[in-house]
């Protein structure tokens, strides 16, 4: 079955087509970084615009890399939420009408369960079951998967998300928007040992996070010192997220028994998080899998892969077009 | 030649069927999420008009100028259906289906079309009508408060739609005799869109999908930071 998946829940128009026998064929991305970028944050209105000027040029670009026409898709499958809910509906419309126009299915897919489902498209593809860190701007989760749609909510943050603290303390060192990549950058030429900041939660046996109270001791470091130590300053932030996380990560692998461990999000992108996860799975006969940096931010492919394992298995939705800006990924079902 | 319309720049959702002239549409209560009735409703006016799909020459829409999302749901639904059934698209001024509509209410060319913008303004288009009863625009259209609305030339002006509605008494009051109007609701409807697309079909007007876009004149939607420091 070949899949086309059509991402739009924020700042990236993401196309893709999946074929569940053959794999990936082909995904294109456009992003709006640029386009936000003045404003300080995405501007939702904005968004939905550019979404719709991008999404056919990309379909046709998917199309023609995998070789394929609109008349060789089976299905559709588009973000249905969370996100935004003017781009997620802009992306729903397109996609809902395309396979109406094509007489094939579509179907709605959750965004989060993209990103927990992203490491799937690499080799070796991770076995069910296995533990998921999501840690994106929007959320930090750590999930039980136990197969697509059995998913349980092991821990999640209690302010703000892993990405989001990011893209936060980048603002306070004036990197611009979005700042986590900058700020991995400019943590590579500082001393991580220099600031020691806390590390929230990790003295409790919770799987929860919480980033808000580094955010505040980030911003008293980089007001008592001057801007040669902002590198110093992003490295002991780094260093306190990235050991948060592990510690979560492989404190829950312990307790669940599970034998790998998936890391989804934008800040999966992250080195320094990629290295120390490598280490400690493996320290404990655990494996790690990530998707290639390019999967672990918003994307078509996740999409697309989501959308194929549900439609494959038969699952189909009434014709509304529809948007769920809100929905809670443990309140998924299997196909 | 059949052809497709939808409309969903207001808070009506309509769509139509313009079969070689013979004209079925849809309307759907206000209140309802248009979303939810599109694809039913389509449906539902093909089985009306005996068309299936697969006969369809091309797909007319509202483009607005008109609330974002509904313009944005007509314009994707035109995307999407132009695209996978490889057939033209037809970009419709709502404004002018506004106008029509009011013309087939009994409004008297020129009619000055104006749909409400919301914060204060409207947008405003005024057309005249051609041998065969089909608007047709005289003015550019545009984004303005009411008060600062100017008639060109100095006949007599019909003003139709719910920007008139909503400043009423003020445009009475500035216009004067110059200005008679419709006083019944009257919304841009996929009738109207069908019949103006039509025409346009007929003169080569059609577009590829990607580039079926939206109008949307109101283009400062938020202010850059440098601004806002500016404001405060
Ligand atoms: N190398 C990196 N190190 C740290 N953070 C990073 C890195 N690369 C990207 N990020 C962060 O990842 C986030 C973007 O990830 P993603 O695109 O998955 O989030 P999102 O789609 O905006 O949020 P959500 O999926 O929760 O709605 C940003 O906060 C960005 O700063
Ligand atoms: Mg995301």
């Amino acid at each position: 079955m070949r899949v086309l998946g059509i991402e739009t829940s924020c700042d990236e128009t993401g196309v893709a087509v999946y074929d569940t026998e053959l794999g990936l064929r082909a995904h294109a991305l456009h992003t709006q970084a640029a386009l936000h970028q003045d404003y300080g944050g995405v501007v939702p209105e904005l968004a939905s615009r550019d979404h719709i000027l991008r999404l056919l040029p990309l379909v046709d670009e998917v199309l023609a890399q995998a070789r394929l026409t609109r008349r060789d898709l089976d299905g559709v499958a588009y973000t249905e939420g969370p996100g935004l809910i003017g781009a997620l509906l802009t992306g729903a419309t397109l996609a809902k009408t395309l396979a109406w126009a094509l007489a094939i299915p579509a179907l709605g897919v959750h965004h989060l369960e993209g990103h927990l489902l992203a490491p799937l498209l690499e080799e070796p593809a991770p076995a069910f079951p296995f533990l998921a860190l999501i840690v994106s701007g929007g959320h930090s989760l750590l999930m039980d998967v136990a197969g697509v749609g059995r998913y349980a909510l092991l821990g999640d943050t209690l302010d703000d998300a892993a990405g989001e603290a990011f893209d936060k303390t980048a603002k306070l060192l004036g990197l611009g928007y979005p700042g986590g990549p900058a700020l991995a950058r400019l943590a590579e030429s500082g001393d991580s040992a220099s600031f020691r900041f806390a590390r929230p939660l990790t003295d409790r046996p919770t799987l929860d996070f919480s980033f808000s109270g580094l955010k505040t001791q980030v911003l008293l470091a980089v007001q008592r010192n001057g801007p040669e130590r902002h590198a110093d300053i992003a490295a002991g932030f780094q260093a306190a997220v990235v050991d948060t996380l592990v510690w979560k990560c492989l404190r829950a692998l312990d307790e669940s028994g599970r034998e790998r461990l998936v890391v989804a999000g934008g800040v999966g992108a992250n080195l320094q998080l990629r290295e120390r996860l490598r280490e400690g799975t493996a320290r404990r006969g655990a494996s790690v899998h990530f998707p290639r940096p390019a999967f672990c931010t918003d994307n078509g492919a996740m999409i697309a892969l989501a959308g194929a394992l549900r439609l494959a298995a038969g699952e189909r939705e009434d014709a509304s077009i529809h948007a769920a800006p809100r929905r809670e990924l443990a309140s998924l079902t299997p196909p | 030649m059949n052809l497709l319309a939808i409309e969903c720049s207001t808070e009506v959702l309509s769509v139509a069927v313009w079969a070689s002239g013979e004209l079925c549409e849809r309307v759907q209560d206000v209140g309802v999420r248009h979303g939810d009735r599109l694809l039913p409703l389509i449906d539902a006016v093909l089985a009306d008009a005996r068309v299936d799909k697969l006969e369809l020459s091309a797909v007319a829409f509202g483009c607005g100028p008109g609330a974002f999302t509904g313009v944005r749901m007509a314009v994707a639904a035109a995307q999407g259906i132009a695209y996978g059934l490889d057939i033209p698209a037809l970009p419709v001024s709502s404004l002018a289906a506004l106008a029509q509509e009011g013309y087939a209410r009994g409004a008297v060319a020129p009619i000055l079309a104006l749909a409400d913008a919301r914060m204060g303004e409207v947008y405003a288009g005024g057309f005249e009508v051609d041998a065969e009863g089909l608007v047709y625009a005289v003015a550019d259209e545009q984004l303005v408060a009411p008060a600062e609305l100017a008639l060109p030339g100095d006949n007599i002006w019909c003003a139709v739609g719910p920007g008139f509605r909503a400043y009423a008494p003020l445009l009475r009051e500035r216009f004067g005799y110059r200005l008679d109007a419709i006083e019944r609701s009257v919304f841009p409807q996929a009738a109207a869109v069908a019949r103006l697309g039509a025409r346009a079909l007929r003169a080569g007007l059609g577009v590829p999908a990607r580039q079926a876009l939206p109008v949307y004149l109101r283009d400062k939607v938020a202010l850059t930071e440098a601004e806002r420091r500016v404001k405060q």
